[in-house]
């Protein structure tokens, strides 16, 4: 905590002596209030503090506020049950003792609303300890609840508090990542992360609802940022770390079942993606789906919409939301119509410059690994694929040149991709429909791969290599692309780069006179020095 | 001597013959050496041991080397005893002298010439011979003893004539005493007429000899009165003499220096023109097939290793007979083939030596220039200039072992420096440079050496340095040098950078680069390595932050340049320029042009890119893809569009109409111009009409572009799909009426050359596979080495595993030999102390019996006594 101590140094500067206390005067108040109930006005002076502009006094204000508020909580001293407005205090007939007691309740009421107006501080570090002072009361009021105990078991939860905690997370207007990864630590706690589950559900209804379906950013990536964080658990035994300490009650205790945690957490993200997401937003969503989103669901087969809603976006979306709709496929039985119609729509140029490239092909390879496929769809996407490959980086063409070989290999009727020694002598033209979106109905069976042919001519000799293996008849053993899948320019270069010298290295023999000269001076025709 | 001894060796061959067909029965003295495994028709020798026999000969083999080494150990020298027979048992004496006799009459007899015939025997007397004592007539005899000697002498010579030697009364002693009965009566008087004679003979010798001696005398005193008279004349033709023997004839000097020149070696003829002309060319060739072959790369590569000839007989195993050096007998034009596989040897080696070569040639111009520097500080401006010409000269000559192109170029940059103010100008400078310069150890130190010099002066340091620091000229040089060439890099980046940027310098210093780099090819490709990645990192990090780079400053885009002019782009797979493409197909394909600086360095990108394939035509997806989105930035209507554009290139966006030309009236102002690289870093464009102007200059320098793709994409299959996007938009959606004449032609050219009818394409087929030959039983042949099976893999590793397993057979051998010697040695002593212990104890026993004998006579005489 560097910059703290900074600010500590700086504020060291006697400035306004007067105002701000030591943290010695201070817990000489604390500990006069909690003895004697004369000086209970002191607690005014804190809470002053609270909204000084100084970060020391801030936050040394929080400690003390907070230590002197869960004392009280301990002890009993605040008032149970119904609390009757401030003014009424004084005009109802209380004794002095339930007077003090709502008194001090009134003044945690204002101590917790502050609170939550302090996580929005300009500082991190007090948003951090108001946030901890927060969940320190949740913690000492789900152990010694305010309210009276309901017949209901999760009414003795905290819960308004956490909405509070909660809304004071998900900030409309700034970006609460770093808050929400320390808010994480309190979501170990089962109950917590099934409470926080529900307050984001209302807060995200309540939100949307006012947006009237305009797409608000922050907002939205908050409350994504605040959701990733929760990790689910997987089996029922592993609910056992809670904040509330009542075992009698667990049995129908909500929060204590693993069905209902599901059911939340999927009305939850249900709630969410109901509304129009910004495109960022969405790759996001979906990069985590199938591995964090969809394992937890009680019913995946709800994200079905929102999934073909995605995959129609096209480009990078479609993409990813190609991983989700597999795990559907392949786990929950769902039907697509035309999904490899779709799926060889999606190839365009731009498959082998998107950041999910790998991610892409690697399901591309499983969705084409099934040998029941037909042999027109697989000569499709290889005469496709192939096609594309003339518009493709290096790194691209080392991975998609054995993409293709692969499924050649796999289907042996399509060989005649590579291989068609009947008409030889007839030299034609290319019979394949590059623009007809279904397979069924591009030629590619009539077609050769002549940019595999062309690719032999490439600048880059790996590239080369991978392209010449068509001359000769494939071997029977499938390429391993998972090395390949992930292989970036830079990796390209440098393993380009770590090839280790043979001997003496080959220079241009041409002596140089001028900087452009060379290859016909093409530079120099087009570039002067100036 | 030798006679004996060969009998006794016969005799012990045969003994022997019979002992080891005896030990060779005996199954006790035989050890079979058991065989693994049996081969026909092989002879073995070891099959049988006789450990016995060769114990045996071990041992006596010691006993004549080991043992007399050993017996002689600690002692100088050694009495050898010639004498014959002298230990010879069985020889009698009289045999024995008469040998002894026979080898001294030998040893006196013995022929001196083959050829001479006559003097068979030479007499002596008293040990000398005859002859010469004839010869010598003893001229200092005096009178007084000559009555004796003549005396003696006849007594002397009567002995030898009548008695003779023992050798003639031993082999005929029945004449002797024949002659000795005839001849008793004549001696007498045979003797006194002897006498008689020599004395006569005497008289008369000593007569004339005195005569002779007066005669003498006289003439010498003769001789000294004439002497008096030639005195004068004697000195002087003997001085002539010396004088003319020091200064010989300049007719023989010259006959002796023709004589002793050198003859005329063949010298290589004067190179004609057009011989010139053809070795450049094949140079030329040499080099372009070498361009060719790692062009090919390793594709081909594999091909042409697979095509080495397999005979009808090949297995397939592995094995060839005819190693790779062999050559397979070809013909061309109805002569062997053999010259050019020479040639292509030899010019390998050329190609190897030329960077020595080179080496040399530098070192010639270090040589040119020191002199010149000095010449130049003592004369006048003119030699000045001459520097530089020197310096020059040096490179061209460098650059003529190099390339053609050597020859035009250099001089050009130098031709501009011609007008004298220039000249002046420089000669002022130049005066103030240091002729030598330390080699920079940081670039803040090349840094401050270039500060504030001119182009050419910095050229001129930097060719100073180079030469300094040449790297025969000390050891540590070529290090320094190679970190020159780092720092000028970085120079020339730096130099870029600046703004407004000096590309001018750059431009002058690259042929020092381009030096540097063939002198030191490995570290020149490792800087520049260095320098790629370093920049590719950045993008990388740039763009997982961002998504996206920017296009590269005017820095790197000269580096790639600088690449391309150093390092051969058409390889197929190079260490350098295949990272670099990489490198720039990343850039092309991830950063996003929104603005016309960008556009600028995008095309001099695209540039850099069609030169870097030029020569391979070779395929580049993004390079096409970049002039589509280019192209597409001049559409002013992006609605409604048949074609599909590639990232980082988008529909609709916010800088998408960069090129597109505001205001048509401004197009009738427009001339082509280069668009300048500077613009990289950033434009100054005052108004909307200059920013049209730029606008249709690039809109130019793109259309060029991808007319020149079309010609190097021709012969692709798929080119009319490459081009198809391109095609579209340039028929249909790029306005080009009332643009200019020039954009107009272009643009029909270019559509013309995309719309090509895609030439159609036979089907593909597979390679066809060349037959497997059948299978024949041939053997297969494995080589044996010494140590058993072919183990590792080279030939040195091979030979070194063959030297070490000798050495360690050889070192077994060499102690089991000691060993068995000092074995050997051991024995000996013991017995030699055995023996001596023996002898010592008969000694003493002898002894203590002597004394015991003796104490018993003494006994018995005091026993008589009493």
């Amino acid at each position: 905590m560097a910059p703290s101590k900074r600010r500590n140094v700086s504020a060291a500067k006697p400035e306004e002596p007067q105002k701000s206390l030591s943290r010695k005067e201070m817990d000489e108040k604390v500990e006069r209030i909690l003895h004697e109930r004369r000086c209970a006005n002191e607690v005014f002076d804190l809470l002053e503090l609270l909204q000084a502009e100084k970060e020391r006094d801030v936050l040394s204000a929080v400690s003390a506020c907070s230590h002197l508020f869960s004392s009280l909580l301990q002890r009993g001293e605040l008032r149970l049950g119904h609390l009757p407005k401030e003014e009424d205090m004084l005009a109802g007939s209380y004794s002095a003792e339930e007077k003090y007691a709502m008194f001090m309740r009134h003044r945690y009421n204002s101590y917790v609303e502050l609170l939550v107006e302090l996580l929005e501080h300009e500082a991190f570090v007090v948003k951090e300890s108001s946030l901890c002072a927060l969940m320190n009361f949740v913690s000492t009021e789900a152990q010694r609840p305010l309210q009276a105990v309901d017949w209901d078991g999760h009414c003795c939860f905290p819960r308004d508090l956490l909405k509070a905690v909660v809304r004071g997370l998900l900030s409309e207007k700034e970006d609460t990542a770093l808050l929400i990864s320390r808010f994480q630590e309190f979501l170990e706690k089962d109950d917590v992360r099934y409470y926080t589950m529900g307050a984001v559900s209302d807060s995200v209804g309540r939100v949307m609802a006012q947006a009237h379906g305009v797409v608000l950013p922050v907002y939205q990536n908050n409350v994504f940022t605040l959701m990733s964080n929760i990790n689910m658990p997987k089996k029922e035994e592993e609910l056992r770390n809670f904040l509330l300490d009542r075992d009698a009650n667990r049995e129908d205790w909500k929060a204590a079942k693993l069905k209902e945690h599901k059911r939340t957490f999927e009305r939850m993200w249900l709630a969410f993606l109901k509304h129009k997401l910004p495109s960022g937003l969405y790759k996001k969503v979906l990069v985590v789906l199938h591995d964090a989103i969809l394992p937890h669901m009680s019913q995946p087969t709800l994200m079905i919409d929102f999934l073909t809603a995605a995959y129609d976006i096209g480009g990078a979306i479609s993409l990813l939301a190609l991983n989700g709709l597999f795990v559907l496929i392949h786990q929950h039985n769902l039907d697509y119509p035309d999904f490899y119609k779709k799926l060889y729509n999606l190839l365009d140029p731009s498959v082998f410059h998107v950041k999910y490239r790998a991610r892409f092909f690697h399901l591309a390879n499983l969705f084409l690994s099934s040998s029941h496929l037909p042999v027109y769809l697989v000569a499709a996407f290889a005469k496709r694929l192939s096609r594309l490959a003339l518009t493709a980086p290096p790194a691209a063409l080392i991975m998609i040149l054995p993409f293709i070989c692969n499924l050649i290999r796999r289907h042996p009727a399509c060989r005649v991709l590579i291989h068609r020694p009947d008409v030889t002598d007839e030299p034609r033209d290319d019979p394949f429909l590059m623009e007809e979106k279904d397979p069924a109905l591009c030629h590619a069976m009539e077609s050769s791969l002549w940019e595999l042919q062309t690719l032999q001519k490439h600048y880059h000799p790996d590239v080369v290599r991978v392209a010449t293996v068509i001359n000769k008849p494939l071997g029977e053993q499938e390429n391993e692309l998972s090395e390949l899948l992930e292989l970036s320019g830079y990796e390209l270069f440098e393993r380009n780069l770590q090839q280790e010298l043979k001997d003496t290295v080959a220079l241009e023999f041409e002596p140089v006179t001028q900087l452009l000269q060379g290859s016909g001076g093409l530079l120099d025709q087009h570039f002067s020095l100036e | 001597m030798g006679k004996p001894q060969k009998k006794k060796s016969v005799a012990d061959r045969v003994r022997k013959v019979k002992a080891s067909t005896e030990i060779k029965n005996n199954p006790f003295e035989v050890k079979i050496n058991r065989k693994k495994f049996d081969v026909l028709g092989q002879k073995t020798k070891h099959d049988v041991g006789l450990p016995g026999v060769s114990r045996s000969k071990a041992i006596k083999k010691r006993k004549e080397t080991l043992l007399k080494e050993y017996k002689l150990k600690d002692k100088s020298n050694k009495f050898v005893d010639r004498r014959i027979g002298e230990y010879d048992s069985q020889m009698d004496p009289e045999d024995k002298i008469l040998k002894r006799f026979a080898l001294e009459r030998q040893r006196t007899q013995g022929k001196r010439s083959i050829y001479n015939l006559n003097e068979d025997e030479e007499l002596t007397h008293f040990g000398q011979s005859l002859a010469d004592i004839e010869k010598l007539n003893d001229v200092v005899d005096s009178d007084s003893d000559s009555e004796e000697r003549g005396l003696l002498s006849a007594e002397l010579t009567a002995s030898h004539f009548g008695g003779g030697g023992g050798l003639l009364r031993k082999k005929a002693p029945g004449e002797s005493g024949d002659e000795g009965s005839q001849k008793p009566k004549s001696r007498q008087e045979l003797i006194e007429e002897l006498i008689l004679k020599s004395k006569q003979e005497k008289r008369e010798r000593q007569t004339q000899k005195e005569e002779s001696q007066e005669l003498t005398e006289k003439l010498d005193q003769d001789w000294k009165s004439i002497q008096g008279l030639l005195a004068h004349k004697t000195p002087k033709a003997e001085r002539k003499e010396l004088e003319e023997k020091p200064k010989p004839d300049e007719y023989d000097m010259t006959v002796r220096e023709l004589a002793f020149e050198m003859k005329a070696q063949p010298s290589e003829r004067m190179k004609t023109q057009e011989e010139l002309a053809r070795e450049e060319r094949d140079r030329l060739q040499k080099l372009e097939a070498d361009r060719q072959r790692r062009m090919q790369g390793d594709t081909e590569e594999d091909s042409t290793t697979k095509q080495t000839y397999l005979s009808a007989d090949d297995l397939n195993d592995g094995f060839l007979l005819n190693k790779d050096d062999q050559r397979m007998l070809s013909y061309h034009d109805g002569k062997w083939n053999l010259e050019d596989e020479v040639e292509k040897e030899e010019e390998d080696a050329e190609g190897d030596d030329e960077g020595d070569d080179k080496e040399e040639e530098d070192d010639d111009g270090d040589d040119n220039s020191g002199e010149e520097a000095e010449e130049e500080e003592d004369i006048d401006g003119e030699s000045g200039h001459s520097d530089l010409e020197s310096d020059k000269d040096s490179e061209q000559e460098g650059g003529d072992e190099e390339g053609p192109a050597g020859e035009e170029a250099p001089t050009k940059p130098c031709s501009s420096l011609s007008e004298e103010e220039k000249l002046a100008l420089q000669e002022a400078a130049r005066a103030e440079l240091p002729y030598t310069f330390v080699a920079p150890e940081s670039y803040s130190e090349l840094k401050s050496l270039l500060h504030g010099h001119t182009t050419e002066e910095q050229c001129l340091i930097v060719d100073r340095i180079q030469k300094c620091n040449h790297p025969s000229l000390g050891m540590g040089n070529k290090l320094k040098l190679q970190k020159l060439f780092d720092f000028l890099l970085e120079y020339v980046g730096e130099l870029a950078t600046r703004c407004p940027p000096e590309l001018s310098t750059v431009n002058k210093l690259v042929p020092q680069l381009y030096a540097l780099c063939q002198l030191f090819p490995n570290a020149a490709c490792k800087a520049m390595q260095t320098l790629l990645s370093d920049s590719a990192h950045d993008m990388a990090e740039t763009l997982e932050v961002k998504g996206r780079t920017a296009l590269p400053g005017l820095d790197m885009l000269i580096y790639l340049k600088i690449t391309a002019l150093l390092f051969p782009t058409s390889d197929f797979r190079h260490p350098v320029t295949t990272p670099a493409m990489v490198y720039i197909s990343q850039l092309l394909t991830k950063s996003h042009v929104s603005s016309l600086e960008e556009v600028t360095s995008g095309l001099a990108l695209c540039c850099l890119t069609v030169e870097y394939v030029t020569l391979s035509q070779r395929f580049v997806p993004e390079l096409i893809n970049f002039l589509l989105g280019i192209l597409h930035l001049a559409v002013p209507n992006k609605r409604s569009i048949g074609y599909c554009l590639v990232p980082p290139f988008r529909l609709s966006g916010k800088n998408c109409n960069l090129l597109v030309v505001q205001n048509m009236a401004h197009t009738e102002s427009w001339s082509r111009k280069r668009l300048p690289l500077s613009g990289v870093q950033g434009l100054k464009l005052k108004d909307e009409l200059e920013k049209d102007h730029y606008r249709l200059s690039s809109l130019t320098t793109c259309l060029d572009l991808v007319k020149r793709c079309t010609l190097l994409y021709k012969s692709l299959p798929s080119f009319s799909h490459i081009f198809q996007s391109i095609r579209i938009l340039l028929a249909k959606h790029l306005p080009i009426e009332g643009h200019p004449r020039f954009i107009q032609d272009l643009h029909r050219e270019v559509l013309e050359a995309v719309s090509v009818p895609s030439v159609l394409q036979p089907p593909l087929v597979f390679s066809k596979r060349k037959p497997i030959p059948l299978k024949l039983f041939t053997p297969k042949i494995v080589e044996v080495l010494d140590y058993g099976k072919k183990r590792g893999s080279s030939k040195q590793e091979r030979e070194r595993e063959r030297l070490k397993h000798k050495y360690k057979r050889e070192f077994k051998g060499a102690l089991r030999e000691i060993r068995k010697d000092t074995k050997f040695l051991a024995t000996e002593k013991l017995t030699e102390v055995m023996e001596r212990d023996a002898e010592r104890k008969r000694k003493v026993k002898e002894l203590f019996g002597s004394l015991a004998t003796q104490e018993g006579e003494w006994k018995a005489l005091k026993r008589r006594k009493k």
